[in-house]
């Protein structure tokens, strides 16, 4: 097999399977804080319970998180040497800065929390839940600054044939980055918010610590309906941006082959043929690719023969045509996703604030399973974003195909790939053991039972001190 | 001094750190199953490094974003060319990673015995690999002149290789033991005493006849003047006093000792290949040098003003969690892995 596809196909997995824990582990760490600090305030037990219950979880999604990002920090080096003997002046930077600021402050902070419960003064304890936080929106900010600079390159110049930074502060204010790291942020509050806001709603369904639990998803569920709120503004935004930057990929997005007619519409679902170059039986809302894409009631979008003829002119022969399939049904169902979750957020927060969450045992249903909405939203959102740029590693400079390590075999690729591929399946199933069985105990049985025994602990202290 | 001098030192500075921090951590890590006898005392030998292995690990993180940062070709060439040995550690830093949190949760023998054996290769595979991968940037390999570098993986594991490897894993269980010394109290701190006791002799003979190949077979040592050859005898030197203290019970004078061992071997590795960092076995044209493997200058200084501000706060709150964590463990103590 061809080493570029085994490589591209290694990326992409890892880092699908990477962004599976991350968001969780930012939005996470935000709900925590929040009912650290509560607790913090008021010195209600419930929350302190509830801030070690989620925490734990939390500890379990951050262990995968960690160890499959040092995979990918060393990825770019093992598969794309091309790709970074070429951009590495500017591309290098944002991880290097990332690893400083970003990854001590998490690894660090989330030591003291972990094992900082009796030994620092609640203070302290508190502010490191909140600095993991700070760190890992800051590693967020930094990785997305890369990231950003391979969809809009800014800041750079050509010199021997190579990329180099020209304009540290370009890439700082990069557009891409403004409308992509506000996105990404809020999607993954969203993420760890849907989550709390399920699992509490599980536990009130098992008539689990009810009165607990509601706390947990009344918070959960504020933060989930105005980020998502939030996201899907920002995604608007985003779609006005790519007109300017990627018209190709917003073309693929919409299936649009030939130019759209003014006012242009929005097609819901339709089918699509690549080889042929059309795309039939559309359901369309009239006005709405406009309004989308130029926030008004006009304008004609350009299709993807349009953008190819020009792009061959200017980059020279070759198909710029992104997989078509792939990038406008991932958007599709991002959006379908997104609308779902603001409904059911809004919904929840209205019967939670009425109090009736014990009298609505379906929706309560319909949320545990609105778990997994985000994070499909999420993976779409990455593919629709990276597939939607293809051919081009770096959008108008770099083509994937040209960034492949030279050396590297195929052999090597696919011992790599299947030996990843096998220990990350063993890890998500190991995690999701973890977590349900983490999520299914009833801690208010445990609690009864452990008054009656004594410190385990107590025993072995004595016997240490007596060898 | 140049940028690309400076970032040169940055670079051996983080990957002098990692070694000294995360080699006792490999060192516990790799221990644990043997010193603890129940499970009880695996977890206070584990907990040890509870808060700080992490942190320790994001040394190696920082240190290879900086050497793509700053020396695209260096990052390129080596971790292209050392593909299957960077797999072969990312999966043990993978599953080393996931153990410690992994291995607490359930209690139930097999799932601890898989954990236990996951933590094990996991902390004895990748000092097994920093040793054979340091014994090849001391020897060079084929690096033709498009900077690219050729050959498999086992082209890798030559003699001299394998032995740099074993000598560096026993560094960092020694290493270790002398860290366990420090965080524990009567029977599991003399347990470690006991093993440090018979690992160093090993370890001592391991280091000199590395070093003496080392002498013989590459320029590394000697690369800057026969006066070099003081650091990897100071590297020596302290090894064998850090057993002397280790009999004394002294142990935070062996601690010491052990980690100036690491450090000047590190050090003599990197002083040895300045200018370079990467030696071609196929003429002295294609090496990488600091000079022809680096960033602009724009993006170098851009970086200095950034990490050299950024370094001091991270040590300074680094080291103060190690005060914080700077008991030892006791029976009460939180035990969370
Ligand atoms: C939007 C956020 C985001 C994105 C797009 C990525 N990551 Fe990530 N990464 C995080 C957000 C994050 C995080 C939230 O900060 C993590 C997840 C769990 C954790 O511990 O930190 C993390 C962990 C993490 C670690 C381990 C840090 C440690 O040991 O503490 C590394 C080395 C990377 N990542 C590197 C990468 C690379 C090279 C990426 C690009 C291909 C990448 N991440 C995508
Ligand atoms: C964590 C969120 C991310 C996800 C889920 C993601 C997803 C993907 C996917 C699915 C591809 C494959 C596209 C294809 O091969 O057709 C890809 C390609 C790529 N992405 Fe991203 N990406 C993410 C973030 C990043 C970031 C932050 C960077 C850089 C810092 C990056 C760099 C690349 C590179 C170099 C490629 C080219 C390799 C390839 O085409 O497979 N990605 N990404
Ligand atoms: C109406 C709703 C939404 C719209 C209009 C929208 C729009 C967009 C657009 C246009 C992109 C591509 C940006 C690019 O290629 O540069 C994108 C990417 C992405 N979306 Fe959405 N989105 C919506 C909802 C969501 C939701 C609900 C989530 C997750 C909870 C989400 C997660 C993501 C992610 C992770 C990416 C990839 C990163 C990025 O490029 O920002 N999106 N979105």
């Amino acid at each position: 097999m061809d080493p570029l596809i085994l490589a591209r196909i290694q990326f992409a997995s890892t880092t699908l399977f990477h962004y599976i824990f991350v968001p969780m582990s930012i939005g996470l760490a935000l709900t925590i804080a929040i009912m650290q600090t509560i607790y913090y305030r008021t010195g209600n037990e419930q929350y302190r319970k509830l801030t070690k219950f989620f925490g734990t979880l939390f500890l379990i999604n951050f262990a995968v998180g960690v160890v499959t990002g040092i995979l990918q920090e060393f990825q770019f080096g093992m598969n794309w040497s091309t790709y970074s003997r070429f951009v590495g002046d500017v591309f290098g930077p944002s991880l290097a800065i990332e690893g400083l600021l970003a990854f001590f402050m998490e690894s660090t902070f989330i030591g003291l929390w972990v094992f900082g419960w009796n030994r620092l003064p609640k203070r302290i304890h508190l502010l490191s839940i909140w600095l993991v936080l700070f760190g890992t929106v800051l590693s967020a900010f930094w990785i997305l600054t890369a990231n950003s600079f391979m969809h809009h390159p800014v800041g750079f110049e050509f010199f021997e044939g190579r990329a180099q930074m020209n304009d540290f502060f370009a890439l700082l204010k990069n557009p891409q980055l403004w409308v992509q790291f506000p996105h990404v942020l809020f999607s993954a509050f969203a993420t760890g918010a849907f989550f709390v806001a399920g699992v509490s709603a599980w536990k009130i369904r098992k008539k689990q610590q009810i009165d607990m639990f509601k706390k947990s998803f009344r918070i959960s569920i504020v933060i989930a309906t105005l980020s998502t709120v939030v996201v899907l503004l920002v995604g608007h935004q985003q779609a006005l941006h790519l007109m300017t930057a990627q018209p190709m990929k917003m073309a693929a997005a919409e299936a649009l082959w030939e130019d759209s007619t003014d006012p242009a519409p929005f097609t819901v679902v339709a089918k699509i043929n690549p080889e042929e170059k059309t795309t039939t039986n559309e359901i369309q809302i009239p006005y709405m690719l406009s309004i989308l894409s130029f926030n008004k009631f006009s304008g004609q979008v350009e299709g993807m023969n349009t953008i190819q003829a020009h792009y061959e002119e200017k980059y020279g022969p070759g198909n710029y045509i992104p997989p078509v399939r792939t990038v406008f049904w991932s958007f599709r169902t991002m959006v379908f996703t997104g609308t779902i979750m603001v409904l059911l957020g809004a919904y929840g927060w209205y019967i939670s604030r009425k109090n009736k969450l014990e009298t609505k045992p379906l929706f309560m249903k319909v949320m545990v399973f609105a778990i997994s909405l985000p994070f499909i939203a999420n993976s779409v959102g990455w593919l629709m974003t990276e597939m939607g740029r293809q051919p081009w590693v770096v959008f108008g400079v770099m083509k994937t195909e040209d960034s492949v390590s030279p050396n590297v075999t195929a052999g090597q690729v696919l011992f790599s790939l299947i030996s990843f591929s096998t220990l990350y399946a063993i890890l998500a199933g190991v995690a999701i053991y973890l977590f349900v069985r983490t999520i299914k105990k009833d801690a208010s049985q445990e609690e009864a039972a452990q008054v009656a025994s004594v410190d385990p602990f107590d025993k072995e202290d004595v016997e240490i001190a007596t060898k | 001094m140049q940028l690309s001098e400076l970032w040169f030192l940055l670079i051996a500075f983080m990957f002098t750190l990692f070694f000294v921090l995360e080699g006792f951590d490999f060192g516990v890590g790799t221990v644990a199953r043997f010193l603890g006898w129940d499970d009880y005392e695996k977890r206070v030998y584990l907990n040890s490094i509870g808060p700080f292995w992490d942190a320790n690990e994001v040394w190696l993180i920082s240190a290879g974003a900086a050497m793509f940062a700053a020396f695209p070709h260096w990052y390129a060439t080596f971790f292209s060319g050392f593909y299957i040995a960077f797999v072969f550690m990312l999966l043990a830093l993978i599953l080393r990673g996931v153990a410690f949190e992994f291995r607490g949760k359930v209690d139930n023998p097999l799932w601890k015995k898989v954990w236990d054996g996951a933590l094990f290769f996991g902390s004895v595979v990748p000092p097994f690999l920093w040793g054979v991968a340091l014994t090849n940037f001391m020897t060079g390999v084929p690096i033709d002149e498009n900077k690219e570098m050729l050959g498999g993986f086992l082209q890798l594991l030559h003699p001299f290789a394998l032995l740099g490897g074993v000598m560096f894993t026993l560094l960092c269980i020694v290493h270790g033991l002398q860290f366990i010394t420090l965080r524990t109290v009567g029977e599991l701190q003399q347990r470690a005493r006991v093993a440090s006791a018979k690992f160093t002799p090993v370890a001592l003979i391991s280091l000199l006849v590395f070093a003496a190949i080392g002498l013989w077979k590459t320029d590394i040592f000697t690369a800057h003047g026969p006066g070099w050859i003081a650091l990897p005898v100071l590297a020596w030197g302290a090894l064998l006093l850090s057993g002397v203290f280790n009999k004394q019970q002294r142990n935070g004078l062996s601690f010491l000792m052990t980690t100036i061992t690491i450090i000047a071997l590190t050090a003599s590795v990197f002083i040895g290949l300045f200018p370079r960092v990467m030696i071609s076995t196929l003429g002295a044209a294609n090496d990488l040098t600091v000079y022809n493997a680096s960033s602009g200058d724009y993006s170098l200084k851009v970086m200095s003003y950034i990490s050299l501000t950024l370094i001091p706060f991270v040590l300074a709150y680094q080291g103060w969690s190690y005060y914080v964590f700077r008991e030892r463990l006791k029976g009460k103590d939180q035990l969370e892995y």
